[in-house]
């Protein structure tokens, strides 16, 4: 990460004003959107859009060809257009053919992409914004932080300030009146203009029609007023059929800000009469500028289902944080790192991919469906690729590569026995290794790993089989956690082996794009788990668990080690995180709890992996509350804690804050004891409450349950 | 169903009322045009714009009643003017939008640049959501279809809801039971 890059998230981070707005934000959003779609089926609506978008993504010439015609036999005026530059020079010759001197727009993020604005007023043109944020912020000569709300990193005193430029005029902080002043300079603007330029929320290929969808009525004027209409529309908004509006207009306005409808949406099929009578010279640009090469692409393809609602943005912990001007130049939040690698350069992404922790808060809400997390890491795996590995990280993975060296190093640094502290925590070793080249302190690594404690453990002769895989954390760093884990599958019945070749599920070096190395922890580890006969192949750490479930299969085959996959998929099926696994049993009777006990309250914190791409939550709450324990729920309870495997590392100053949210959401409950069912959330959650200084104890699911479960 | 839009409608800030009669709406209107001090004076008058509602009306009693009411819609006078009135094609309960088909330059312009916005409908126009008015709406005759739902509104400063930013500060919808074959 460069310096300028970690400079900009500092001073994002301290600033007071736009972390507070956003966070304010974020939280109501998350209400207020649930509310707005309450009495639909969400996941039916999304995969209407992404069949409906990736349908149009498949066969966008097509479209586009169908388009031109239907539109231009109205008389419209179509041009297709590869290039940014090929967008500003038509444009600039409608311009100069028409005698144009003033410019109204209406919000158009395409034209943002391409910095029409600047090169149209290079070219002698004035040209105003209209949307309210988009003014602001060209008053204030900065880009939009936000894809919906552009100007909700500025205050009302800012905002005061700036129009008080314009009008010349003193003018207070009231909101009304701030509006009202731009309602009334804006107006002149808008009936005095030539030429009216506009994006496009969508583009129907049967019927030759652009979608506008805006809550100000500044798109109205836009497309009414002058005698020249320009709409600029990425390819990616194209649909097949006049019905695709229906649902994309559904989802659309309660995605971006909860509303069900904005309070205008028109769709302007051809020209229409000019306020004096004349037609209108429409002209519609359908911009390409790397789209069609990014539907041809087998991972990023689903980019284009996107319909620009901005929701990863409004639930994403680390935008709320650090805001959109840390995040991109010109979309901001995870697709605006997707947007970037490809409308830039995958280079200009390289910084801003980084940022993402992985929790997946956003994939879960996109009404287009979109894989946005793991879009972010092909950026990683591209820039590895292209780049390669810094020094430092090959000489991680490489040992990483090699189970015994790996775990020796291991072992050689519980004996060095420096002390840790509770701010220094890591979850995934190869990053504690890379400490160890830097000198920084140490986590707390166990005198005897689990391996070793594992052969002394006395189980009895069971028929039921299931192989324990530790992850490097419950093997070195928390021992306790496997041995609690063996007691409650004895009593259900189960012996429990330990192969001792399991090695690093490969999380660390698949979320650093160094997939050769996850693909080789992946073909060591199947090799290790299937070689005795089991039925299950437990594990107690969420993102071990999605690796051996869901991640060795893609990582092998984004590889072309296609020979594994079998093997890859048969541990898939065995795999089972313990949470799950022990609610199977106790359902099935063959766990049991012991009856009337009173064991105080608690709160439970989701761990990403196992909430989002597990979905696993119920299960925990459920055996703690029939252990014993009284649930608590806390605010944002699956919000992440900020641990991210080697984020808390490289990118602190995000990391921390992040935490201090949650301790603050875990104390508010009152609770006792915070549940989760992940080692690393209980080193990051236990080092914060640790340092912090709270009476609460920090314990993994199993450990507050071995001693409550019995078996038949 | 008329109930439903009402509240949806109201929701998002729009002021409904409903009529049994044309002759009880014209009145409504009237009062209403009085009510908001509409006059003759620069930036205080009316304009309607054409439509089937106004078939039959005597528009010069009308007039006399109304003083400032004009039915000649220009831009320049939109630009001025204090209330806009049109008619809408379709009202939907699940948003409460009104869907209109705002082709012909005076409906948007009436729509578009006065302070309020007053919409007709029949009563019978009421459908329950896009799929039923995406039924009946047809791009291929209507070049600009407008939803409109609320007035026009901005969260753009510190996320404050503020209404009536560059289009109406008030959307008033006039239900009609009995409109005798209009809209």
């Amino acid at each position: 990460m460069k310096k300028e890059f970690k400079d900009s998230v500092s001073k994002a981070v301290h600033n007071a004003t736009l972390t507070t707005a956003l966070g304010k934000f974020s939280e109501a959003y998350k209400v207020n959107r649930a509310k707005a779609y309450e009495g639909i089926d969400f996941e039916a609506l999304r995969q209407n859009i992404a069949d409906r978008k990736a349908f149009a993504a498949s066969h966008i010439d097509l479209l586009a060809a169908s388009f031109k015609i239907k539109a231009e036999a109205l008389g419209a005026k179509v041009f297709l257009a590869d290039s940014p530059d090929k967008v500003k020079e038509y444009i600039l010759k409608v311009a100069r053919d028409n005698n144009v001197k003033s410019v109204v727009k209406s919000k158009s993020m395409a034209s943002e992409e391409i910095h029409l604005n600047d090169f149209l007023i290079k070219n002698g043109m004035s040209v105003k914004e209209t949307d309210l944020g988009e003014w602001i912020i060209q008053l204030a000569g900065q880009k939009p932080s936000h894809m919906v709300m552009p100007a909700i990193h500025m205050t009302k005193e800012e905002v005061a300030e700036l129009f008080g430029k314009e009008v010349h005029e003193r003018l207070t902080t009231d909101i009304p009146r701030l509006v009202e002043v731009a309602r009334k300079e804006l107006r002149s603007k808008f009936l005095e203009a030539d030429m009216g330029i506009t994006g496009g929320n969508l583009a129907v290929a049967e019927t030759g029609s652009i979608v506008l969808v805006t809550n100000e009525g500044n798109a109205r004027m836009v497309t009414t007023l002058p005698k020249i209409h320009i709409a600029l529309v990425g390819i990616e908004k194209f649909v097949e059929k006049f019905e695709d509006i229906v649902p994309i207009l559904t989802a659309l306005p309660r995605s971006a800000t909860a509303q069900l409808l904005t309070s205008y949406c028109s769709i302007i099929t051809g020209p229409v009469e000019n306020t004096d009578g004349s037609m209108k010279q429409l002209h519609i640009i359908l911009m390409d500028n790397r789209r069609t090469e990014m539907s041809h692409d087998v991972k990023f393809k689903q980019a284009m289902q996107c319909i620009r609602c901005g929701s990863c943005l409004n639930v994403c912990p680390i935008f709320r944080l650090v805001g959109g001007h840390v995040f991109g130049s010109v979309y901001t939040g995870g697709i605006g790192t997707i947007l970037t690698a490809w409308f830039e350069a995958l280079q200009n992404s390289e910084d801003i991919q980084g940022l993402c922790i992985q929790c997946g808060n956003c994939k879960e809400v996109c009404p287009g469906k979109l894989d946005i997390p793991d879009m972010i890491l092909e950026i990683r795996r591209r820039l590895v690729v292209d780049k390669g590995q810094s020094l430092t990280q090959k000489a991680i993975f490489s040992v990483v590569n090699n189970r015994k060296l790996f775990h020796s190093m291991l072992r050689a640094a519980s004996i060095t026995g420096k002390p840790f502290t509770s701010g220094g925590f890591i979850r995934h070793l190869p990053f504690f290794l890379s400490e160890l080249t830097e000198g920084r302190s140490l986590p707390a690594i166990a005198a005897e790993p689990f391996r070793d404690r594992f052969k002394k453990i006395k189980q009895p002769k069971l028929k039921e089989k299931a192989a324990f895989y530790a992850g490097c954390l419950i093997d070195f760093a928390y021992p306790e956690m496997g041995e609690s884990l063996i007691k409650i599958l004895n009593k259900a019945g189960i012996e429990v082996i330990f192969p001792q070749d399991q090695t690093c599920c490969g999380a660390p070096a698949r979320y650093n794009g160094a997939y050769e190395v996850a693909g080789n922890n992946a073909v060591d580890n199947i090799t290790a788990l299937l070689k005795e006969d089991v039925k299950y192949v437990v594990s107690a750490c969420p993102t071990c668990t999605v690796a051996l479930e869901h991640e060795f299969i893609a990582t092998l085959e984004s590889l072309g080690r296609t020979d594994w996959i079998p093997q890859a998929k048969k541990l898939a099926e065995k795999t089972v995180d313990f949470s799950t696994l022990v609610k199977k049993l106790v359902d099935e009777g063959r766990l049991s709890f012991r009856q009337g006990q009173k064991l105080g309250s608690f709160t439970y914190h989701d761990s990403c992996h196992l909430r989002r791409t597990l979905k696993v939550f119920e299960q925990p709450r459920e055996l703690l509350q029939k252990a014993g324990y009284q649930l608590t729920e806390m605010f944002e309870c699956d919000m992440c804690c900020g641990m991210g495997g080697s984020y808390s590392i490289k990118l602190p100053e995000i990391s921390a804050p992040i935490l201090q949210r949650k301790l603050a959401n875990i104390k508010n409950t009152g609770a006792s004891i915070v549940a989760m069912d992940c080692p690393g959330c209980v080193m990051q959650i236990g080092g914060g409450l640790h340092q912090d200084g709270a009476p609460i104890k920090v314990k993994h699911t199993l450990e507050l349950l071995v001693d409550q479960v019995e078996g038949k | 169903m008329y109930e439903l839009f009402k509240t949806k409608a109201e929701a998002v800030g729009a002021e409904v009322h409903r009529f049994k009669t044309k002759a009880d709406a014209l009145d409504f209107i009237v009062s209403f045009l009085k009510d908001e001090g509409v006059s003759d004076a620069p930036k205080g008058y009316a304009l309607w714009a054409e439509g089937p509602f106004l078939d039959g009306v005597d528009r010069t009693s009308l007039q006399a009643k109304a003083p400032g009411l004009k039915f000649q819609v220009t831009r320049e006078l939109a630009a001025d003017s204090l209330v806009g009135i049109s008619e809408a094609g379709y009202a939907l309960t699940d948003t409460g939008s009104l869907v209109t088909d705002q082709t012909a330059i005076v409906q948007r312009l009436v729509s578009t640049l006065p302070v309020i916005h007053v919409a007709i409908i029949g009563t019978d126009r009421i459908l329950d959501g896009k799929p039923a008015v995406f039924a009946k709406i047809n791009p291929s005759n209507s070049r600009y279809i407008a939803f409109i739902t609320g007035p026009s509104r901005t969260a753009d400063i510190e996320r404050v809801l503020t209404i009536g930013v560059h289009g109406p500060k008030r959307l008033v919808i006039v239900f009609v039971d009995d409109l005798e074959g209009a809209n």
